[in-house]
């Protein structure tokens, strides 16, 4: 049923705040497979990565058992390599990117900009229906007689072949990540037309959250990066099955090529995973402060920044080729450190003189910060061709990427507990929430600060066994600890869930939040909003909480309108 | 839609530029194309909202001091709810199994599929069904 | 730094600016260099070839900097949750932007970035410098062993997996190596020379490694390329010159034969690592 919005207040409401209409809808099953309501869509994009990151989590834990002795046997060396194959393509393409720009975004964006829906509901859920059915296909490989895909997240050819991976598993692994990449660029047209065309009245640009901003920015690099990768897969599919010799030396191809074409998107990638944990992590950090964004017009400098050089460095994954430009990406690369740094400082200065409280959302975020520091400065080495030349694919890069994850993960988590009571109207309990963040948190340094050392110590990555090389027995025993200790704290998080489930009901605005969405009941009804304030500023609802604290932004005028402070309209 | 225009427009001149200097001086082909492309497509919404920009009146939400009241009226049309988009994509994904299981997969994948996209397109023209 | 031979070509006004930025940071990397004793090493080894040394305290530089600056922040952080910690109810003041600060911390990070980008193409030059010399190894990789052979001479070396072929080579010596794989992409890693390069089919990499230790270091293959990544075992042989060209003599085609069908011939399919056998040609 179309909805056309117009003066919904004239229609008579129902006793318990539904709109006519509703009642009459699909319910159960069909109104899963039929919705196209953002926070529906959203819930289910949150949930299913959710139930991915376990996946991954659990590849992960048989990793780390393997590489417990130096000539572990719990898995075969085939096994093995699909192991760390399904864990790496899982976790970043099943989980942290669709958790990221589709799970969260998909519900807080409309809100926190004053829409009744995303632009395109109907494509949204199109997207949704992508990204289950790619998870199903790429999954799938394990049930086929040669395993599922184990080359490595990154497929690299000639590897990729179908001379030197035959079988089904690679096909279904290439098949699943067109369906997903398909679904990913839905989202990113969804998201950039919402955010272009979708806002309330009074929300300018300059006035939206940063975590709309790193949104549209993310959904910008979505549409410059994702279709690049599925081009490259088409090709190797085609390499694999119609005679072409794309990457293949022997027709005359260039397996470099589908490095070139891989990382051009693998690069952008990694900001796209990152930037809307960037968003949550400054709303949290804002609101936990009592404080409005510092450096505002900053941090959307920084985040275009690091949009625009992001698509500038991809071959720093290829520096030891020995046929990439070096200093060009070498500079390119250093220079992301430089948005970035702007971005720690700005959340530092955000704290600053502040009133910081500690929730479990806060002390996520602030377990982002810290562990994100610590993995960006590592990325500062890979940077420079002749140190990226001895970490290179070894336990060092490991290292620095799973810091750098695992900085998201933190992030995601207080985006869970920040917004979790927003979604379904019920708050998370504290304490359980502060449990699960220390065993993360330390299970995450745990895990990674051995790997920095074997990784100079000479160990590569993507090895079953290390016969020759016993003494790193110790240090890989330390790093799975860690590993425990960040599974421990996922379970921590599901028995949260179910012990707090419809317990703590959370109210419009448990934390007292500054955002748009803050304004609206928890959960939010029928296309969002019954009411919506007079917005003059990025933080509408604060200002309508506390005038008497408000804050001018940049070149506001003092201007209240044709409304006194605190008046609300319905909504149109 | 100025800013729009000029965030998108500022992005493509930054990727015109890069992919100068990188195509010049590297001797590699494919990443020189790849940003010439990256350039294309933000010059294409880009110059599309900068001409637009121009000539139309800032819409309610371009005012920084506009009301809500401002914003009264059709906001646009957001279909409820719609069997289209889980058929489209279970169309999509037989299609994707054909890539791997045989093509006659493609027979009730390109079937949905077809099925999905006429149904959409009447669904929204004719305002959809309950 | 000296370069052995100057460019065939004569100096360029591009070697000239190289040469006099090599001697501003010259100066503070022998600083750290100097103070090698007293730097941390922050993980690294200095290795056993000429320019594995100056990755080396490329590496000190870098972890000094991300030490320093890492741990200013990490204060920073502390201090803000410590003293701006919630005390009561109140609203603190608003405040949302200090241009100079924000200018500052745009504007240092820069220079700083700069700075390690001069660093590193100071040391980046010395890595991939690739002068004429006369020992040549071909170094071909394949799944899942090694393969190299010394062009002019007949001296060849191959061996899979747990074999661990030894690749020999003189000490003080510039040895110019010819990199390649039959098959998929190989890494050739080396941990005590600082240093890796792709084996990618049909492409030769070339690339100069100066030992200044004799000694025998370990190597293995980082690039992921199927079954038996994890045991592409090789050796590096570091021998005097004179070792060098007797080991070379030592070769004849006929052992030269011999050698690669025994390599051949024993193939590796099991987790346990095989006796060492008599790996082919190091006597």
């Amino acid at each position: 049923m179309t909805d056309v919005l117009e003066h919904p207040l004239d229609v008579p409401e129902h006793g318990d705040g539904h709109l006519h209409d509703e009642h009459h809808g699909p319910s159960g099953l069909l109104k899963w497979i039929t919705t196209t309501d953002h926070k529906i869509i959203g819930l289910s994009y949150t949930v299913t990565s959710v139930i991915m990151l376990v996946i991954g989590g659990l590849f992960a834990e048989i990793i780390r058992a393997q590489l417990a002795t130096p000539n572990g046997t719990l898995v075969s060396l085939s096994q093995y390599n699909e192991l760390f194959t399904m864990h790496g393509s899982v976790m970043i393409y099943l989980f942290a990117g669709p958790f990221a720009f589709a799970g969260l975004a998909n519900i807080i964006v409309p809100i926190q900009i004053g829409a009744p829906d995303m632009a395109f509901p109907r494509l949204n859920a199109l997207s949704y229906w992508l990204y289950l059915t790619g998870s199903i296909t790429m999954l799938a490989g394990f049930f086929t007689a040669g395993g599922a895909a184990n080359f490595g997240w990154v497929a690299y050819a000639p590897l990729s072949n179908s001379i030197n991976t035959p079988g089904a598993g690679a096909d279904l692994w290439i098949g699943g990540l067109l369906l997903t990449g398909f679904s990913a660029i839905f989202t990113g047209v969804n998201l950039c037309a919402t955010i272009f065309y979708l806002r309330a009245p009074g929300m300018t640009m300059f006035r939206m959250p940063i975590f709309t901003w790193n949104m549209l920015v993310t959904g910008i690099l979505i549409l410059l990066a994702f279709p690049v990768l599925t081009a490259g897969l088409i090709m190797l599919y085609c390499d694999r099955h119609f005679g072409t010799h794309i990457y293949s030396v022997a027709g005359g191809g260039v397996p470099v090529l589908w490095q070139h074409i891989f990382w051009f998107w693998g690069h952008p990638e990694v900001y796209i995973l990152a930037l809307p944990f960037f968003g949550m992590v400054t709303e949290i950090i804002a609101v936990f402060s009592r404080k409005p964004v510092f450096g505002y017009k900053g941090m959307i400098f920084a985040t275009l920044s690091i949009a625009a050089l992001s698509l500038g460095v991809w071959a720093h994954h290829m520096f030891t080729t020995g046929v990439v430009l070096l200093p060009f990406f070498s500079i390119m690369s250093l220079l992301i450190a430089v948005p970035t740094g702007i971005k720690i400082f700005n959340w530092i200065g955000t704290m600053w003189r502040g009133e910081v409280w500690f929730s479990t959302a806060m002390l996520m975020a602030l377990g982002f910060l810290v562990t994100f520091l610590i993995g960006g400065l590592t990325g500062i080495y890979l940077a420079s061709p002749p140190l990226d030349f001895f970490t290179h694919d070894t336990y060092f890069v490991v290292a620095h990427f799973h810091s750098v994850v695992m900085a998201l993960v933190l992030g995601g988590m207080g985006g869970l507990y920040y917004w979790g009571p927003k979604i379904t109207g019920y708050l998370l309990n504290e304490r359980i929430g502060k449990a699960q963040f220390w065993f993360l948190f330390i299970g995450t340094q745990v895990f990674t600060l051995p790997q920095y050392l074997l990784g100079l110590d000479g160990m590569p990555r993507r090895i079953a066994v290390y016969p020759r090389d016993p003494q790193w027995k110790m240090l890989n025993d330390w790093s799975s600890i860690g590993a425990a200790m960040i599974g421990l704290s996922t379970l921590l998080f599901v028995v949260n869930v179910a012990v707090s489930w419809k317990k703590y009901p959370a109210g419009d605005n448990p934390w007292d939040a500054q955002t748009l969405e803050w304004f609206t009941t928890s959960p939010p009804p029928h296309h969002n909003f019954y009411r919506l304030p007079q917005i003059r500023s990025e933080r509408p609802t604060w200002d309508y909480n506390h005038p008497e604290h408000r804050s001018l932004a940049h070149g506001d005028h003092d201007d209240h309108g044709a409304q006194a402070p605190g008046e609300t309209v319905p909504a149109p | 839609m100025k800013v729009e225009a000029k965030m998108l427009l500022g992005l493509g001149l930054f990727f015109g530029i890069m992919c100068a200097v990188y195509w010049n001086w590297s001797l590699e082909n494919a990443g020189g194309v790849m940003m010439f492309a990256g350039m294309l497509l933000c010059f294409l919404p880009g110059s599309y909202y900068y001409f637009w920009s121009r000539r139309m009146k800032a819409r309610p939400e371009d005012d920084p001091n506009a009301t809500q009241a401002s914003g009264a009226g059709v906001v646009g049309s957001f279909p409820g709810t719609s069997i289209w988009p889980f058929t489209l994509g279970m169309g999509a994904f037989m299609v994707v199994l054909a890539l791997v299981f045989g093509i006659w997969f493609l027979i009730p994948g390109l079937g949905l599929v077809a099925w999905a996209l006429l149904g959409g397109t009447a669904e929204g023209r004719r305002g959809g069904k309950v | 730094m000296e370069i052995s031979t100057l460019p065939p070509q004569g100096v360029t006004t591009r070697t000239r600016r190289w040469r006099r930025l090599r001697k501003v940071v010259a100066l503070p990397l022998a600083a750290l260099a100097l103070a090698g004793c007293t730097v941390p090493s922050f993980g690294a080894k200095q290795g056993a070839t000429k320019t594995s040394r100056s990755t080396y305290h490329l590496w000190q530089g870098f972890s000094l900097g991300a030490a320093i600056i890492g741990g200013f922040v990490i204060l920073l952080i502390l201090y803000a949750v410590i003293r701006y910690r919630r005390k009561g109810d109140n609203i603190p003041r608003q405040s949302q932007y200090h241009l100079p600060l924000e200018m500052l911390y745009t504007v240092v990070p820069i220079i700083i970035v700069f700075g390690l980008f001069v660093a590193t193409i100071v040391v980046e030059n010395q890595v991939v410098a690739d002068p004429k010399t006369n020992v040549t190894i071909n170094v071909n990789a394949f799944q899942w062993g090694w393969k190299f052979s010394y062009p002019g001479t007949s001296a060849v070396v191959v061996g899979q997996t747990t074999q661990a072929p030894e690749m020999v080579m003189p000490v003080n010596t510039d040895v110019h190596i010819n990199l390649t794989s039959t098959d998929v992409i190989h890494g050739f890693y080396v941990k005590e020379f600082n240093f890796s390069r792709y084996a990618l089919p049909g492409i030769r990499n070339q690339f100069t490694l100066h030992a200044v230790q004799t000694g025998t270091f370990f190597g293995q293959c980082t690039q992921l390329c199927g079954l038996y990544h994890s045991l592409m075992y090789f050796k590096v042989k570091v021998v005097s010159p004179s070792q060098y060209a007797t080991w070379i003599a030592g070769f004849t085609d006929a052992t030269t034969a011999q050698a690669a069908s025994k390599a051949t011939s024993q193939q590796t399919s099991s987790l346990v690592p095989s006796k060492s056998t008599a790996s082919s040609g190091a006597n």
